[in-house]
């Protein structure tokens, strides 16, 4: 039973977007009746069959950690959270449809984790800048998920709609908008469930079937005003938003 | 004439206070979050902005600053737009916010928002009772039986937060109270809630693959006739779900104490971060302040009755300085910490309350503090309150709070190294 090989997927967000609920949807297919505030990080496992259907279908572990804060918190709380950003195989970054700031977070959020999972083979040092260049060449596979897509009224969709296409293009991502207290959206034979099912056979691959046998990972180490790692790097602006 | 060239001055210098406001909302309190509700940036500012204008009307009272009579103008009416601000539209709001916040109440928001402000005029107005604040041949809405209510809140608050600042301050900054913590312990820590999450995930495996290898027998069993398929099928459901439910509880337990490990890394981790910051200049400095401060507020504590009544002006303007710039701070990290994209709006109204109540009462109390010659303004423009009651009324809370908050530390600072130990 344990013995099926497992990969892992950060679910990353600001406080509120609906995380703890869209792991619960994801992994037990209930809606979650009293979402609370999640304290450290809640783990839960959800079972993917790799290329389904296929002569090569594989079963995996899929282990979505939802790591609970906000991306201004205090740095102790920065530091400690820091531990659960190890060798992470896959990313989904969640915002709320309704907040606009928290798909700003998105980016900080990004870069946090990533920042954090640096196997010292490649280095690239950004100043601060967002390119796409550089996140093309990031080996982790990322996903978008917009939350709360019922609350906003319809003369309003278009407009979020073309906003989170702009995210989409900047992560190099894939995604995918939804209410979390409706296991329709998730359904199998939607968009979205195919969506989500090309992201874990992605992670999936990336972890298991790439070419290159050598764990070779470029990483980013982006500087920030408040994380100065390394002392030769001059402080950088804020990244420009789109919004 | 002088009259217009004052109200210039005052409106002027409102309008500024109003923009240090909104600036102070944006950029700091509200900076992760998004502003969707205009009124209540307007509301935060509009409070601090009058506060403000109190203080500097008491400075230009000292320094005999415009003429006296517009003087009293502008106190009288910054006095009455607090008021109402305070006891009237902030209360109002934050019972709007938190009626919007529950699903349930969502459709007569209105209704339960007038509700809720009428309970709290209610509690507000029977606070009055219990106290000997006024002379009885006032009636009832004048504005002394308002500012005395305001001003019980607002003092109790005051010596509360000064009861605990005076002793939590020497208690953060002095080294001497710092925990020795290495990184060692901090690694050790974070190996153990590492472990704890990987007996989650595991057994979290196990619950998910016996419930799939229930739910494909399940579809199996539908094809099963007959009285013995019926039978198995009963049997072997009803112990796959015993053994679920059990190892779900042992989940639970186990996510209980990876919380837990959670918290204690993170405050491990700002002990490290405050022993590493006592070593730089700034911490030593904070730690000099620290001692003197220390010794300032016990002698504060037991000698509480001899405050000088001849302190110039340039005491009571830095009174002022520090007080609201310690209640900004204050507030922004009491902010941070315990508000999330939904409460943010209710929070920062509950926190424009406080901040008002504080300043009122500020006011107050600095009555005693200023010469003579300079009392007469308050008294005229507060009307007949029992001035001496509110100050006895601080010193017994600041007494109380402080006392109290000797004991929480102590007890706290004595749990924290046996936790460790233990370890």
């Amino acid at each position: 039973m344990a013995s099926l090989d497992r990969v892992k997927v950060l679910v990353l967000g600001d406080s509120g977007v609906g995380k703890s609920s869209l792991v619960h949807l994801l992994c037990q297919n209930q809606v979650l009746g009293n979402p609370s505030w999640t304290v450290g990080c809640s783990v839960d496992v959800r079972i993917h069959d790799y290329k389904e259907g296929t002569p090569e279908e594989k079963t995996f572990y899929i282990e979505l950690w939802d790591v609970g804060g906000s991306v201004g918190s205090a740095s102790s709380l920065k530091s400690t959270r820091a531990v659960f950003y190890n060798s992470v195989n896959g990313i989904i970054l969640v915002h709320d449809l309704t907040n606009k700031k928290s798909s700003q977070n998105l980016y900080r959020w990004s870069l946090e984790a990533l920042n954090r999972d640096s196997s010292p083979t490649g280095v690239i040092v950004s100043n601060g800048d967002y390119d796409r260049e550089q996140f093309a060449e990031n080996p982790v596979p990322l996903l978008l998920i917009g939350t709360k897509f019922d609350q906003i009224p319809e003369s309003k969709r278009s407009e979020v709609l073309t906003r989170t296409a702009f995210l989409s293009e900047d992560f190099i991502a894939e995604e995918i908008n939804l209410d979390c207290t409706n296991p329709r959206y998730l359904a199998a034979g939607t968009s979205n469930a195919v969506k989500l099912s090309r992201f874990f056979d992605k992670v999936i691959e990336k972890r298991y079937f790439t070419r290159d046998p050598s764990p070779v990972r470029l990483s980013f180490i982006y500087c920030f005003e408040d994380e100065i790692n390394f002392p030769k790097l001059n402080k950088c602006r804020k990244p420009s938003s789109l919004f | 004439m002088s009259f217009l060239v004052d109200s210039v001055i005052m409106f002027t210098s409102q309008v500024l206070f109003f923009g240090f406001g909104w600036l102070f909302f944006m950029r700091q309190l509200f900076k992760d979050y998004e502003v969707r509700q205009y009124v209540v940036q307007v509301v935060f500012s509009v409070t601090f902005a009058f506060s403000c204008t109190m203080f500097e009307l008491i400075i230009f009272e000292i320094l005999g600053a415009l003429s006296s009579s517009s003087r009293y103008f502008h106190w009288k009416l910054n006095l009455y737009v607090i008021l109402l601000v305070l006891i009237f539209v902030v209360p109002f709001y934050i019972g709007y916010f938190v009626v919007s916040n529950i699903r349930l109440l969502q459709r007569q928001r209105l209704l339960f928002a007038c509700m809720v402000w009428f309970t709290f005029m209610y509690f507000f107005w029977k606070l009055g009772d219990p106290f000997p604040i006024l002379s009885p041949k006032h009636g009832i809405l004048s504005i002394e039986q308002l500012i005395s209510r305001v001003g019980v809140i607002g003092v109790t608050l005051m010596a509360l937060l000064s009861g605990f600042g005076a002793v939590n301050c020497p208690y953060t900054y002095m080294s001497y109270f710092l925990r020795n913590v290495t990184d060692g312990d901090i690694l050790a820590l974070e190996r153990r809630l590492l472990q704890t999450m990987d007996m989650i995930v595991s057994k979290k495996k196990r619950i998910a693959m016996t419930r799939r290898q229930m739910y494909q027998r399940g579809e199996d069993q539908n094809k099963q006739t007959g009285f013995w398929g019926m039978i198995k099928s009963v049997t072997s459901t009803q112990s796959g779900s015993e053994n679920l439910s059990l190892i779900q509880q042992e989940v639970d337990a186990l996510e209980e104490l990876s919380r837990q490990l959670f918290l204690e890394t993170v405050d491990l981790q700002s002990t490290k971060e405050r022993i590493e910051y006592s070593k730089t200049f700034q911490g030593k400095y904070f730690n000099f302040l620290g001692y003197f401060f220390s010794i300032y507020c016990v002698w504060k504590i037991f000698m509480v009755k001899f405050w000088s009544q001849h302190i110039s002006f340039i005491l009571v303007g830095i009174i002022i300085v520090t007080s609201i710039r310690g209640l900004l701070i204050t507030l922004t990290k009491f902010f941070y910490a315990i508000s999330s994209s939904k409460s943010s709006n209710v929070i920062v109204l509950v926190l424009a309350q406080i901040m008002g109540m504080y300043f009122v009462s500020s006011v107050l109390l600095m009555r005693m503090s200023m010469p003579l010659e300079y009392r007469s303004i308050v008294t005229e423009v507060l009307g007949e309150l029992q001035f001496n009651f509110y100050h006895r009324w601080f010193d017994v809370i600041f007494l109380v709070s402080a006392l109290s908050s000797i004991l929480f530390l102590y007890l706290a600072h004595k749990q924290a190294p046996e936790k460790h130990m233990a370890l």
